[in-house]
């Protein structure tokens, strides 16, 4: 259905996204809004999002280990294909969707200048890439499956493997950022910011399962994780003509 | 049990965490890729309408700044039109992105975004609102992305009546929510995160 047909955005379910204030991941205590949010319905400032044509993206931006390679050179670890589908609350795939993608090396480093992790950099691996889902919201890219690697916030606190997503959708409220993690890591369970997440079910929301069906046999692993965006609502009565 | 309704949920969230400008702006992160960094730049070519500058900062409970953070904006051109495939009102500026996105400065934490004044854009209900410019913040400790609105100090007559300021229960605060022009002439929009200045967020 053409997204100019529907209606506003099903607001967001507040008691399924994590809180603000979530004091065992210690930086969220000064960095939560305390006041109550201002809630009203989506207007145009909302229900519209800025257009990232696929002209946008390079041949290898989906590729990570080689964007940022050597010529002839790769990425080292785990071979991975990561795929999926992106769609909204009620199901229908979204389209044209940006996402873009991070995360350490097979070590757990990642490339920043505040990085201090002892794990040596890949000069092989960037540690980006983007992509734009095709007409059915599936996207794919590949990857090494990232190291988990130790954080400063409680006295041995270590994320599990994990990619960070970046996902523009159709309309500003849609607008989310969010990780992926890896079936069967021992972390998950331990980890202070997957605590955040309210329920079993939202972890499990985040956990990519293995798929061996899209794995490539010799070469990759393949990991899917499916997205959902936030959805609009159908319109049939708001578009009656007033007064039936 | 009654029919399942089918319904999926939202993805939750998840903090964007201290290497977001890796994924989101990695040449300002120091890594060359891409050709550049998307959102960097707002008018491809000449624009219409009051070219303007929006600086600020984000700050912490402590009033200490993040320089960590990622700032996004996303506004109408200035005849009030959206750049995006959503607009069904007529052809907005072509050279206007209508979105902005900064990591801030590596040092001082402040976003600069050169673009240009919205113009006003209705309400659902066909009101029109005082122009505004949508606001997006994430960063590490922030586990679902902040959104805000900024609106322009110097538009006291369409502000009075805007159907969402005009709303805010507590008057005192809609400060939080304008830009201040300064004496250089651009604007200046500083995002409190939690504190006696904390900035309105919403949930829309
Ligand atoms: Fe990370």
């Amino acid at each position: 259905m053409d997204d100019r047909k529907l209606g506003g955005y099903i607001p967001r379910d507040r008691a399924w996204q994590p809180d603000a204030l979530t004091p065992p991941y210690k930086t969220s205590v000064k960095r939560s809004p305390q006041a109550a949010l201002l809630s009203f319905p989506s207007s145009l400032s909302e229900e519209t999002s800025p257009v990232f044509g696929h002209a946008t993206i390079g041949a290898l931006d989906n590729d990570l280990i080689h964007n940022f390679a050597a010529p002839s050179q790769s990425a080292i670890g785990p071979r991975i294909i990561v795929h999926g589908q992106v769609l909204d609350e009620t199901g229908r795939p979204v389209p044209n969707a940006l996402i873009e993608v991070w995360q350490a090396n097979a070590g757990g480093r990642y490339r920043h200048a505040k990085e201090g992790y002892l794990a040596p950099l890949d000069p092989n691996f960037g540690g980006c890439g983007r992509m734009i889902t095709d007409e059915n919201g599936v996207y794919e890219f590949r990857t090494v499956q990232p190291g988990p690697y130790p954080w400063p916030n409680g006295m041995n606190d270590w994320r599990p493997a994990h990619i960070h997503f970046s996902i523009f959708g159709h309309g500003f409220a849609q607008r989310l950022i969010t990780q992926m993690y890896f079936e069967g890591d021992p972390l998950i369970q331990r980890c202070p910011i997957v605590g955040v997440l309210k329920s079993q079910e939202a972890v499990d929301a985040l956990t990519a399962p293995l798929d061996m069906n899209r794995t490539v046999p010799m070469d990759s692993l393949a990991y899917k994780f499916d997205i959902v965006l936030r959805g609009r609502r159908q319109t049939y009565f708001e578009n009656r003509v007033e007064g039936l | 049990m009654p029919q399942s309704l089918n319904y999926l949920r939202e993805s939750p969230s998840q903090t964007a965490g201290p290497y977001v400008h890796i994924g989101c702006t990695p040449n300002f992160a120091g890594i060359d890729i891409y050709g550049g960094d998307l959102g960097t730049v707002m008018k491809t070519g000449p624009v219409k309408g009051q070219e303007i500058t929006v600086k600020g900062a984000v700050f912490d409970g402590t009033g200490t700044v993040l320089r960590d953070a990622m700032v996004e904006i996303w506004q109408a051109d200035a005849a009030g039109l959206y750049p995006s495939a959503n607009e069904t009102r007529g052809a907005a500026d072509p050279n206007f992105t209508g979105w902005g996105r900064s990591a801030g400065d590596m040092d001082t934490g402040e976003f600069t975004f050169e673009t240009v004044k919205p113009g006003q854009v209705p309400w659902p209900d066909g009101r029109m609102q005082a122009p505004h410019i949508t606001v997006w913040i994430v960063a590490r400790g922030i586990n679902l992305g902040l959104q805000t609105r900024l609106y322009f100090e110097d538009a006291a007559e369409a502000n009075a009546v805007d159907p969402i300021l005009s709303r805010i229960e507590h008057q005192n605060r809609v400060p939080t929510l304008l830009a201040k022009l300064e004496k250089d002439g651009s604007y200046r929009f500083d995002i409190h995160l939690q504190g006696p200045h904390e900035t309105i967020f919403f949930d829309i």
